[in-house]
């Protein structure tokens, strides 16, 4: 019994040192976006919460120029839900239908293409941004959502995930739904897309996510402040910090932190049972 | 309603394996045509063939008088019982069974209809809104074969339904489709490599062998006149004993074991003499004699396994002598059997080809 009791006690010292030490920056962070800036200044970082929460985020969500010259958080926040959404909604209907083509239709090529897209995993966009870039400039893409979205959508890993999903799935449902007269765009839609739907959750959880820390490229693409993603203001508000020329407003560049970790941790939570079944199971 | 006609089907799959060589064959409106064959004859690839799952290399499928060879399956008219059911495993059973209906752009309540009169003859109305997953394996068989009957097809098409199913209810599975299909009155084909299934539903059975028919005929034809050696030894539960011979002018002989009654026999060949386990009998003069080894008692009959005393056993895929018995008769192990049998209703085949002689 001593022995088991002492197990118990050293395994969990140690998950919650690991706790402590992912969570406590987050609520230095949160403590401290609640305090005054001249108390920050004189005191330093904060343990406890102050007295200045709603002042803080109030202004950083919805007074233009509290942050930065023209833009809101909100707008930010805006921004980097469009290109969270529209990255993870992009990459998984491109790469489901890059794998279905890949599984389910007989042409030439089909495995060495499906290589090639593999092989793509290998170039990141760092590899290929200046060409990107002079691809979207060159369409007069630059400061939209679109040239935003589009060039980050294609996915390999999107594509693998789902080419071995459908691969799993039995050729006599295929089957059965040919003589049940089912069009493949039918297929697709009737007996695919509902297969796929935990796989489809957890990609969309994970795209998400990366679409929302997307750093690079918003940061090349955007000039204009009402463009910025949250991820850009907040570099742009340290840089402000680093600068000075201002009384610096540290409680604002954390609360700007804070919401900008705030909604991926919404969706993995809300999301988190979906996201496990699509990683872990599939019924079929 | 449909007749088939299969005209010199061939199948050769990309990798150069030849699955079926030259089927012919016709299939009268309202059959029930029954597959019978090892595992890889070719007996499911004839039937998706005719499902139109897969590509016919040559030869010619007719139903109902039109060539589908180049008609996709959703247009051929045919529903498919498939072995591991091939449900949709998100949809309800309503679901299931509607699918086929919604997609040819029957109206609503029609497919409803339909739906719920095809569920009441199968007895599984009440689960028209569960999940798949939600079934037992017998129920789910029951909505693969709604799926199929809703869409009123000429044809019907069972790839091995029931082997996923257990032995007590793969017999009555089986007897619902017979009794199913009789009130349908659909020409159906229902592959197999049971051969209970095979000899209980068919209106015709065709043993299929390498790509090819070997025999194709009412069941009990095929059991009591088979014309090959094959047909012999795949149909017949338990199987018939086949004994090694030579034909000297006036019997046939195998060691020490001769025996007479027969004519008319090649004797510069390596013939196979069969005999059925049930045609044998306990009686004098004994033509053979049985050294017991082994008593399978099934309750009704007994089966009584041994070895020939005085045949030489060389061959060594020659099965073990099979006599079949009545429940009373209980030989000890190691006793000696003296059994007689009528040569009318043994068979003499050619061994190298497996050809019938007698």
């Amino acid at each position: 019994m001593q022995n088991i009791n002492w197990r118990l006690i050293s395994t969990h010292t140690i998950l919650i040192i690991g706790v402590l030490f992912m969570s406590l920056p987050v609520w230095v962070a949160f403590a401290t976006s609640t305090h005054a800036p001249e108390t920050i200044l004189r005191n330093g970082l904060q343990f406890w919460p102050g007295g200045h929460f709603f002042e803080t985020y109030n202004e950083v969500l919805f007074v233009e120029g509290g942050v930065m010259k023209k833009v809101t958080a909100l707008a930010m926040l805006k921004n980097s839900l469009i290109l969270g959404v529209g990255f993870a909604v992009g990459k998984v209907v491109i790469s489901m239908l890059a794998a279905y083509a890949i599984v389910y239709f007989r042409f030439r090529l089909a495995v060495p293409l499906f290589w090639v897209i593999f092989m793509t995993l290998l170039l990141p966009l760092e590899v290929r941004i200046i060409p990107s870039f002079q691809v979207v400039s060159g369409l007069g893409l630059l400061d939209t959502h679109t040239g935003l979205i589009v060039p980050l959508i294609a996915s390999a890993t999107g594509t693998f995930f789902f080419r071995q999903f459908f691969r799993s799935v039995p050729d006599e449902l295929l089957e059965a739904a040919r003589l049940d007269g089912a069009t493949p765009w039918r297929f697709f839609v009737d007996i695919l897309i509902p297969l796929s739907k935990t796989m489809i959750a957890a990609i969309l959880i994970i795209m998400f996510v990366v679409g929302w820390n997307q750093y690079l490229w918003p940061l090349i693409m955007t000039t204009k402040e009402e463009n910025y993603t949250l991820v850009i203001g907040i570099k742009q508000i340290y840089q402000i910090l680093a600068e000075g020329g201002e009384l610096p407003q540290y409680q604002k560049a954390f609360a700007l932190t804070i919401l900008a970790t705030l909604p991926p941790v919404l969706v993995v939570l809300v999301f988190q049972n979906w996201f496990v079944k699509g990683l872990v199971e599939s019924e079929k | 309603m449909a007749s088939i006609e299969l005209t010199g089907i061939h199948k050769t799959y990309p990798n150069g394996a030849i699955a079926v060589r030259g089927v012919d064959m016709n299939i009268d409106d309202g059959n029930f045509i029954v597959f019978v064959g090892p595992s890889g004859c070719g007996k499911s690839t004839l039937l998706r063939m005719i499902a139109g799952l897969e590509n016919i290399t040559s030869g010619t499928i007719k139903i109902s008088d039109r060539v589908i060879n180049d008609v996709s399956p959703a247009d051929r008219d045919v529903a498919m019982v498939f072995q591991n059911y091939a449900l949709y495993p998100h949809m309800s059973v309503r679901g299931n069974m509607s699918y086929g209906l919604k997609n040819r752009g029957l109206p609503k309540t029609e497919i409803n209809d339909k739906v719920e009169e095809a569920a009441k003859m199968l007895r599984i109305y009440d689960f028209l809104d569960r999940q798949p997953n939600q079934l037992s394996g017998g129920q789910r068989q029951r909505v693969a074969m709604g799926r199929a009957i809703v869409r009123e097809p000429k044809v019907f098409l069972f790839d091995e339904p029931l082997s996923n199913l257990d032995a007590k209810l793969r017999v009555q599975m089986r007897i619902e489709i017979k009794r199913l299909q009789r009130r349908m009155g659909v020409t159906s084909i229902y592959v197999t490599h049971d051969q209970t299934e095979a000899m209980t539903l068919a209106d015709s059975l065709a043993v299929i062998n390498q790509g090819k028919i070997e025999q194709m005929g009412p069941p009990i034809e095929l059991y009591e006149n088979p014309a090959t050696l094959f047909v012999a030894s795949f149909i017949g539960l338990p199987q018939i004993n086949l004994i090694n011979v030579r034909f000297d002018g006036k019997k046939l002989n195998n060691g020490e074991v001769s025996l007479g009654g027969f004519k008319g026999l090649p004797t510069d060949t390596d013939l196979v003499l069969g005999i059925r386990p049930d045609t044998l009998s306990e009686a004098k003069p004994a033509k053979l004699k049985l050294r017991v080894d082994l008593v399978e008692r099934h309750g009704a009959e007994n089966l009584i396994y041994g070895t020939l005393i005085g045949a030489d056993i060389a061959d060594e895929d020659a099965t073990e002598f099979c006599f079949k018995s009545d429940q009373h008769d209980l030989p000890d192990i190691g006793s000696t059997l003296k059994l007689n049998f009528d040569p009318k209703q043994a068979f003499v085949f050619k061994k190298s080809n497996g050809e019938r002689l007698v």
